[in-house]
């Protein structure tokens, strides 16, 4: 059985909006990482599911520029984390509050 | 092909390799690389400037006229960062070189950027772009506060890109394809065929702007912007509010002037809107202000809100007045950073009220924050006096007169805090009367900002034609 387009692109727009609310709502700067990582993930799955929906594979070229960039951005990411948890002893994004306005 | 084109951007990222290669096997760390990279940019410039006009890659890459205005001032922005950094760097205690070689691989993302012609190339680029920026912000890792900034940038920054992507698959699947000039030839194909488009691209617009939203900081996209001009490395801070911002308005000119300016209708309003947000909120907080770097980012905010009166205009001269807009901002606030950064190197402060007597400790460089000072503010003869009467009137040209008189009313709110620098460093006195000491690359490149923000408010023609020249890139 085929599985239609709008479904993927339906679960494509569900993971984002979780990883979106997942942002908001956890406090935990990890778990705040990998709602990133699930936003983008929501968008790969969009551009393979497109790309398979339009027969052109510009979309699948995509996914894998944007694994690649998704790598980079977690090396940079978990090295800036480990630095503040060894000023801090923290993860959590309440206790990194030195600046407000 | 001729691969000449990527001359300028192959070359800059070979020196900023070369500069971690020196880095690494050089066992005398004595000597500072910075004046090696300040050599690579002048390089640079001179490729740009005497570099061929045309595209690679099927139109991936262009090289116009309107890429080669913003490299200048990627580059311009880039040397003015690095001659600040110099005695920052000497009080470093490890790193001292990768700060410099990762300067310039992001102004390689930012000359990349500046030439997308694909959406592929534009999301590449800009990540190229804020990647290295997430380590220079958080590259004093040993202060709290640095790294805090770092985080909070590098999580926003993910966001936003997240955003953006989400915004280009809309334009994929509704298009079939992630080249600009293609995007616009299908949906006008498309629409005139079936007298709509539908809402898949109106919902692309708002994630697309949304995801610049975060890069230019716009007004509800807005929230890290003070954290992490406050907690980041002082000259990074300068290079984040200029070169940052710049790339964001060439992506955003790139993409929506490129491929969605028939359907203008549907997102110039919005834009109205951001930037009248931008313009009142910024410049409502900046009065709160005590420390000045905050008041520089609250006063970033509020300068975006001008230039996207520019992009209001949706006209010619709306773009010409942004591109010459940016050279403007760029002067007088990298001048306004520079001074605060030879400031705190003395003092150790960013607060305001210490930078009372500052007239009779230094009055060379009291003189100089005023000129930028007022230029921010745009007195005439200034360079911002310039740069906001373009930008006014190309707003008038196309009948925003209510965001005109938001933005004359939002700029007579700016003088209060503008000016209350200006008063600290006049008219309050202070016990410390040591003068403020700078040296060679710091002095040079005050000079410099001077000099431009003098300059483009006396003789405005010689960067306006080429900032007309840039505009001419889109079809409108």
């Amino acid at each position: 059985m085929m599985v239609s387009s709008s479904a993927y692109l339906i679960l494509s727009a569900t993971i984002f909006t979780i990883g979106v609310l997942g942002f908001l709502v956890r406090r935990n700067v990890l778990v705040m990482f990998m709602s990133i990582e699930l936003m983008l993930n929501a968008v790969n799955l969009a551009f393979v599911a497109l790309s398979r929906q339009l027969g052109s594979l510009d979309g699948q070229v995509v996914v894998f520029l944007v694994m690649t960039v998704a790598a980079a951005e977690a090396a940079v990411g978990l090295a800036i984390i480990i630095c503040l948890f060894r000023n801090k002893k923290s993860v959590n994004v309440d206790d990194f509050n030195l600046m407000k306005w | 092909m001729t691969y000449q084109l990527l001359l300028p951007q192959i070359f800059l990222f070979l020196w900023a390799i070369l500069i971690f290669i020196i880095d690494f096997v050089r066992k005398e760390k004595k000597h500072n690389l910075a004046y090696v990279a300040l050599l690579g940019i002048v390089i640079t410039t001179v490729l740009v400037l005497t570099s061929q006009k045309g595209e690679l890659f099927g139109g991936m890459f262009q090289a116009d006229s309107f890429s080669a205005y913003f490299n200048l001032i990627f580059l311009l922005t880039g040397f003015l960062t690095i001659a600040s950094s110099v005695e920052f760097t000497q009080r470093l205690p490890s790193n001292k070189g990768e700060y410099f070689g990762l300067i310039l691989l992001s102004m390689v993302g930012m000359m990349f950027l500046a030439s997308a012609g694909d959406l592929l190339t534009l999301y590449v680029s800009l990540e190229l772009t804020t990647i290295p920026l997430f380590v220079l912000a958080s590259y004093r890792k040993d202060e709290f506060k640095s790294t805090e900034a770092g985080l909070k940038y590098l999580i926003l920054g993910g966001i936003s890109s997240a955003l953006l992507l989400f915004g280009i698959s809309l334009i994929y699947g509704l298009t079939g394809t992630t080249f600009l000039t293609e995007v616009r030839t299908t949906l006008i194909v498309r629409f005139l065929s079936t007298g709509n488009v539908g809402p898949a691209l109106v919902l692309g617009f708002i994630f697309m702007i949304a995801g610049f939203g975060f890069k230019l900081a716009l007004v509800p996209f807005h929230m890290w912007v003070p954290d992490v001009y406050e907690g980041a490395p002082t000259p990074i801070t300068a290079f984040l509010s200029v070169a940052s911002k710049a790339t964001g308005i060439a992506a955003f000119l790139r993409v929506f002037f490129h491929a969605f300016l028939i359907f203008q209708v549907d997102w110039v309003m919005l834009m109205a809107v951001l930037a009248a947000l931008a313009m009142i909120i910024g410049n409502i907080i900046a009065l709160l202000q005590t420390n000045i770097k905050r008041m520089l980012a609250y006063s970033s905010i509020a300068q975006i809100g001008y230039i996207l009166l520019g992009v209001v205009a949706a006209s010619s001269r709306g773009v010409s007045s942004v591109a010459f807009y940016t050279f403007v901002y760029l002067f007088a606030n990298m001048g306004a950073f520079i001074t605060a950064i030879a400031f705190s190197h003395k003092t150790g402060s960013d607060e305001i009220k210490d930078y009372a007597g500052l007239s009779r400790r230094s009055p060379a460089l009291a003189a100089m924050m005023a000129v930028f000072m007022l230029s921010l503010v745009g007195i005439p003869p200034l360079a911002g006096f310039m740069g906001k009467y373009y930008l006014f009137s190309a707003a008038i040209e196309q009948r925003y007169i209510w965001l005109v008189v938001i933005a004359i009313l939002t700029s007579v709110i700016s003088l209060y805090y503008y000016l209350n620098v200006v008063r600290q460093m006049y008219f309050q006195t202070s016990t410390e009367e040591s003068p403020i000491l700078m040296g060679a690359a710091l002095k040079t490149a005050l000079l410099i900002c001077v000099i431009g923000v003098l300059l483009l408010g006396i003789y405005p023609n010689i960067f306006l034609n080429f900032a007309n020249q840039a505009a001419m890139v889109f079809h409108y």
